[in-house]
């Protein structure tokens, strides 16, 4: 019985997941060897290691990015190994939403139009996408900026109004790869204070790839991965008790 | 729009190669054009008739190998091809002497001269806008009454009303002496014909000459003056099939405007100009938007890779910057077409005086140039305007495809 409410509540399940890369004439790579994981609905938790222990190579798997070379990974109910790109993109737009290291914001578009982008990609109504924008703006104490542009604003808010792009949608899952990386200390706390924020609030799924010391301190969980391996899953605090 | 890079840039550059485009076409159709229907008006017709031994010794203006029994020739021409004007031409060379009082030789140029229907009918006058080129005196009203180029005329020191006596050679090789005297004086704007021109009466050519019945050429233009050229082949291909002898240097031989020698070669260069130019713009634009596609492609690699992140399909990014291309190409055609227009409505109205350079010219080009514009001019830059700037985006977005979206995220660290 509790195996079948965990399954019901999975958001992402992966079996034996191998990731091998093709390198030089004849040989491979391999990223990932052999993962089992699950992942909950509403979790706050980390891929953690080293450069090149397959942080992002997985990440990339989770966010129909890329595909395993074998084993199994459902992501929200979709085999991953079997979705077409046209399906993975579909799932993307939908269900996922990205946050990257370098924001990656249109600087040429304000920021209530950066936050609305993927809301065109669903064909939202101008209304619903003003409603939708405009409260998740609020969320992020980004309302004073509407009409600013991405070089007008500080790395903190850029980070923010990255946050704001990929929740505007209220995705199920947010992937976020070194999400803090580029921004100093007391910026990073208020990013990850305000996405802990949201986890509880909205109950959104966040997964980071990261091996910065002040994310690490915010997760419910920990994956360790060394060598392509999960070396410790931790559960390290319940969700709200920070 | 509000990227100006992606925009104002490239519409800048289509506009520009759609101007060029535009105005190129309307002056060498005005340059090229001016000059074969000036060469098509002056001395070669639509399709023209004279002797095969004529023809081949043009250049000597043989007119002891002229056309003979003309009159029954051109009632024939009449009859065959009635859709066609059908004259008589007599070009010659000589000296025209101006005497003094007593008689004797004041002053000689060497002159080419021009027999050609001035006092039976108007046809030939308008056909060359002789009456628009009148400088001094007036249009010969009589038999015996000659116009020459102003500039012969000053050198020679003439006035209208004055006598000349043309020296030259009959038909028949003997020494021909025959007084005129002066109307007007023409300026031609063309640097070979001001130089020593003289446009003469036909019929005081032919007495001038010994050439009664004769002429070296007939030539026959289209009643609503626009060349043909399928037509006139097939006029003058049944005509050389009626009048076909091998062995009589003398028969009549039909020729068209476009089989003309060099005549033939700029009637092509002028009919398949707007297709030469399109080529080398499509060639050209292509690869100036293609490099500036993928510098803007490069430059939007984030962009794109953000959208595959966010969902969009790579279908879906290339769309759209087709579609974008497509905006820039119609609003940079539509822009460039109105400038090229502008620029060579200017051209043709006002033209530029190459006088000067044209002083030692022996083309029959127009000292004034002067661009043309025809209704291709109104539409050349469309097509090319608008499917170069597809191409060229569409080459550059093909880099879309070969893009591995599991680097995403590696790319976009970047």
């Amino acid at each position: 019985m509790l195996t079948k409410i965990m399954a019901q509540n999975s958001i992402v399940e992966v079996k034996g997941l191998v990731k091998r890369f093709p390198m030089g004439s004849s040989g491979f790579f391999t990223a990932l060897k052999g993962i089992d994981l699950t992942v909950s609905e509403g979790e706050f938790m980390g891929l953690v290691g080293p450069s090149g222990s397959g942080k992002t190579t997985f990440l990339n798997i989770i966010g129909t990015l890329d595909k395993p070379s074998e084993g199994r990974v459902d992501v929200l109910e979709k085999d991953v190994g079997s979705l077409t790109s046209k399906q993975a993109a579909q799932l993307r737009k939908e269900e996922m939403g990205f946050i990257f290291q370098s924001f990656n914001l249109l600087p040429v578009y304000t920021v209530f139009e950066n936050v609305e982008f993927p809301l065109l990609l669903l064909n939202k109504s101008a209304g619903e996408r003003k409603k939708r924008v405009m409260e998740t703006l609020e969320w992020l104490g980004l309302t004073s900026k509407v009409d600013s542009r991405p070089a007008q604003l500080s790395g903190g808010e850029c980070q923010r109004v990255a946050i704001a792009r990929a929740m505007v949608k209220r995705p199920k899952l947010v992937l976020a790869d070194e999400p803090t990386a580029n921004l100093d200390a007391e910026n990073s706390h208020n990013i990850l204070r305000t996405m802990l924020k949201l986890n509880e609030g909205l109950k959104t799924c966040f997964i980071f790839a990261t091996h910065d010391e002040k994310v690490i301190s915010y997760l419910q969980r920990i994956v360790h991965l060394e060598d392509g391996r999960i070396a410790k899953d931790m559960k390290v605090r319940s969700s709200g008790t920070l | 729009m509000r990227d100006r890079s992606r925009s104002l840039l490239p519409v800048i550059v289509v506009t520009l190669g759609v101007m060029i485009t535009v105005f190129m076409h309307a002056y060498l159709s005005g340059v090229l054009g001016e000059s074969l229907e000036k060469t098509a008006d002056f001395s070669e017709g639509h399709v023209k008739v004279e002797t095969k031994a004529y023809a081949d010794n043009l250049s000597q203006l043989p007119n002891d190998l002229a056309l003979v029994g003309v009159d029954t020739l051109v009632k024939s021409l009449e009859r065959l091809y009635p859709e066609y004007n059908w004259v008589r031409r007599i070009d010659f060379g000589g000296l025209l002497d101006v005497p003094d009082s007593a008689g004797n030789t004041k002053m000689q140029g060497a002159v080419m001269g021009k027999g050609l229907d001035l006092l039976q009918s108007d046809d030939e006058a308008t056909r060359m806008g002789l009456k628009k080129l009148l400088v001094k005196g007036r249009f010969p009203s009589k038999a015996g009454e000659v116009l020459v180029s102003d500039e012969l005329l000053e050198k020679l020191h003439l006035r209208p009303g004055d006598r000349v006596t043309l020296i030259s050679s009959t038909m028949f090789g003997e020494m021909a002496i025959y007084n005129f005297t002066v109307a007007g004086s023409l300026h031609f704007g063309i640097n070979l014909l001001d130089r020593g021109m003289m446009i003469v009466d036909i019929h005081d050519v032919q007495m001038a000459l010994n050439m009664e019945d004769a002429s070296g050429a007939v030539l026959g233009f289209f009643k609503n003056n626009l060349y043909n050229d399928k037509h006139a082949v097939a006029t003058k291909t049944d005509f050389n099939k009626r009048y076909k002898n091998d062995g009589d240097k003398f028969a009549p031989v039909m020729s068209s405007l476009s089989e003309n020698g060099l005549m033939g070669f700029s009637y092509t260069f002028v009919k398949n100009i707007a297709g030469f130019i399109i080529l080398i713009f499509i060639f050209a634009m292509s690869i100036v938007l293609w490099n500036a596609g993928l510098i803007s492609g490069l430059r939007r690699y984030g962009e794109f890779g953000l959208r595959m992140a966010i969902g969009e399909e790579k279908s879906e990014i290339y769309r759209s910057l087709i579609g974008e291309a497509a905006l820039i190409g119609i609003i940079g055609t539509i822009t460039g077409t109105i400038l090229g227009l502008s620029v060579s409505w200017l051209m043709q109205e006002y033209g530029i005086n190459m006088e000067s350079i044209m002083k030692s010219s022996s083309l029959m080009i127009s000292d004034t140039l002067r661009a043309q514009i025809t209704p291709t001019t109104w539409f050349i830059g469309l097509v090319p305007g608008i499917i170069s700037t597809v191409i060229g985006a569409a080459l550059s977005g093909i880099g879309i495809y070969k893009r591995q979206t599991a680097n995403l995220f590696k790319e976009l660290q970047n």
